[in-house]
């Protein structure tokens, strides 16, 4: 018997696709978010709009908020750990969460390194905003990529970013030829072997989700639309008005996320989405993306 | 020959790798009407919840009991939930089209996932596959007329009632064929 094997940890992750994970703070919560057709839920003690607003030190989540939560919902209960922290993840790991999010919502314990995440029998996901990016994570174990965005500014303008260039440069590698691909894979600081088995198959060795920005079914949409698999919503549900009813239409969206008079019909009546914030209004070194290396 | 994969949420792009292997067309199901054209359907890997409330909100219930009359469906974990008997969690609507109890998650969370080689009694062979359990169900109990295809530590892990098939792994993620191939290619049942 193997546990714990990429294969498995990838498996998991085919099981949430064309669905929505949704980050919950209490019980309370994740159950709403279960109600509404949830793949998964994301246990964190305060959502990424807080966090920015907040400041300070933001780490783990106290291991009771994630019992409580995994003791309430049946659906997967995943969790962040800060980027090369791999302490938290042990942590983590040893109160069976589903998924582990090395993530840059969190303040970052290594300035260089992430987790060695083949050393887990529990998978992890981590956040990319190219190339390069998602295969140095995949080359660490990771079992599942999503793009950054800019988590809890409620704007979608960089997750599209992010997915766009992965998507561009997945194309890319395609028309090399073999002689080629060494120097590119100098370029996007990935390792060698994973960029030649991207050049042959066309996409990551890993299901592709979408983060960072989320707040409506049409956000939700385009995300699926530009190559997303599933997609995280943090903030947009939670911080915004009529949470029940939201997190339900983004859910259908992510379904029926080509069909507009559908999508127009999922739209429709919903109160008020969170407030969000331009990018351009969040000085650099507090932009959570800059962070992961 | 037109098998559909209801694609309302879980790893039906897997299954459909797998049809396509086995030379039939497929369809995305995710309007009842597009059902009439097909000859049969697989139920993915998934969540049984989201399952559940997307299949409401599309009003599939009646449809898939309708093509279920005539057509065989394949389920694989989640979808294998969704043909067994009725669940505890009233979040959960199955279809009750194979005899079985099924508890969900019972070997626990993700890092007791597992694969390990199974024998399965397809057709008159026995064969030793990998068998790749993902937060799986188990089945507790059989009904009559359900034919058990395969085990795992005692436990029914493949099983068949008439036309329509249900398995707590995942064929789909080691490329196997069989199932879909006993399931669809089979004549006169």
């Amino acid at each position: 018997m193997d546990k714990g094997s990429f294969k498995v940890k990838i498996g998991l992750a085919e099981m949430l696709k064309g669905g929505v994970i949704m980050d919950v703070t209490n019980p309370e919560q994740a159950k709403i978010a279960e109600e509404a057709g949830a793949v998964a839920v994301m246990a964190l003690e305060r959502i990424p709009a807080e966090i920015r607003k907040d400041g300070g030190i933001a780490r783990m989540s106290d291991p009771a908020m994630v019992k409580g939560i995994q003791d309430i919902v049946s659906i997967p209960v995943m969790a962040k750990c800060r980027i090369g922290h791999f302490a938290e993840a042990q942590i983590l790991e040893a109160l069976e969460v589903d998924f582990i999010d090395e993530s840059e919502v969190l303040t970052p314990a290594d300035e260089a390194n992430h987790v060695w995440k083949h050393d887990f029998k529990v998978p992890f996901v981590c956040g990319c905003r190219n190339l390069g990016e998602a295969l140095r994570r995949i080359g660490e174990g990771a079992a599942l990529i999503r793009t950054k965005g800019e988590a809890g500014s409620g704007n979608i303008v960089e997750a599209v970013r992010h997915m766009r260039q992965v998507q561009r440069e997945l194309k890319e590698l395609t028309i090399l030829g073999t002689e080629e691909l060494m120097a590119r894979a100098k370029e996007l600081g990935a390792p060698f072997e994973q960029v030649r088995q991207v050049a042959k198959s066309g996409k990551l060795p890993v299901p592709n989700f979408a983060a960072g920005g989320i707040a409506t079914p049409a956000d939700a949409s385009l995300m699926m639309q530009l190559g997303a698999e599933t997609v995280f919503v943090g903030s947009g549900i939670f911080m915004s008005e009529d949470p029940a009813h939201r997190a339900k239409a983004i859910v259908e969206a992510v379904t029926y996320f080509d069909d507009p008079p559908r999508l127009a019909e999922i739209s429709t009546g919903l109160k008020s989405a969170m407030k969000g914030l331009d990018i351009s209004e969040i000085p650099p070194e507090q932009r959570l993306q800059e962070r992961g290396w | 020959m037109k098998i559909g994969l209801l694609a309302l949420q879980g790893d039906y792009a897997r299954h459909e790798d797998i049809i396509r292997q086995l030379g039939w067309e497929t369809q995305l199901v995710r309007y009842p009407k597009q059902l009439d054209a097909l000859d049969g359907l697989v139920i993915p890997g998934g969540e049984s919840t989201t399952m559940t409330k997307l299949i409401k909100a599309s009003r599939f219930r009646a449809p898939i009991l309708d093509f279920a009359q005539h057509a065989s469906i394949l389920g694989t974990c989640a979808g294998l939930i969704m043909l067994g008997n009725k669940q505890i969690d009233s979040q959960i609507d199955t279809f009750e089209l194979i005899n079985v109890e099924v508890e969900r998650n019972a070997y626990g969370r993700q890092v007791f996932s597992f694969d390990e080689q199974i024998q399965v009694n397809v057709g008159d062979e026995t064969q030793s596959i990998t068998a790749t359990f993902i937060r799986a169900p188990r089945i507790t109990a059989t009904g009559a007329n359900v034919e058990i295809l395969a085990s795992h530590n005692g436990f029914p892990a493949a099983v068949r009632q008439g036309r329509h098939i249900g398995l707590t792994f995942h064929p789909e993620l080691d490329d196997i064929t069989l199932f879909h191939e006993f399931a669809f290619g089979r004549q006169g049942i």
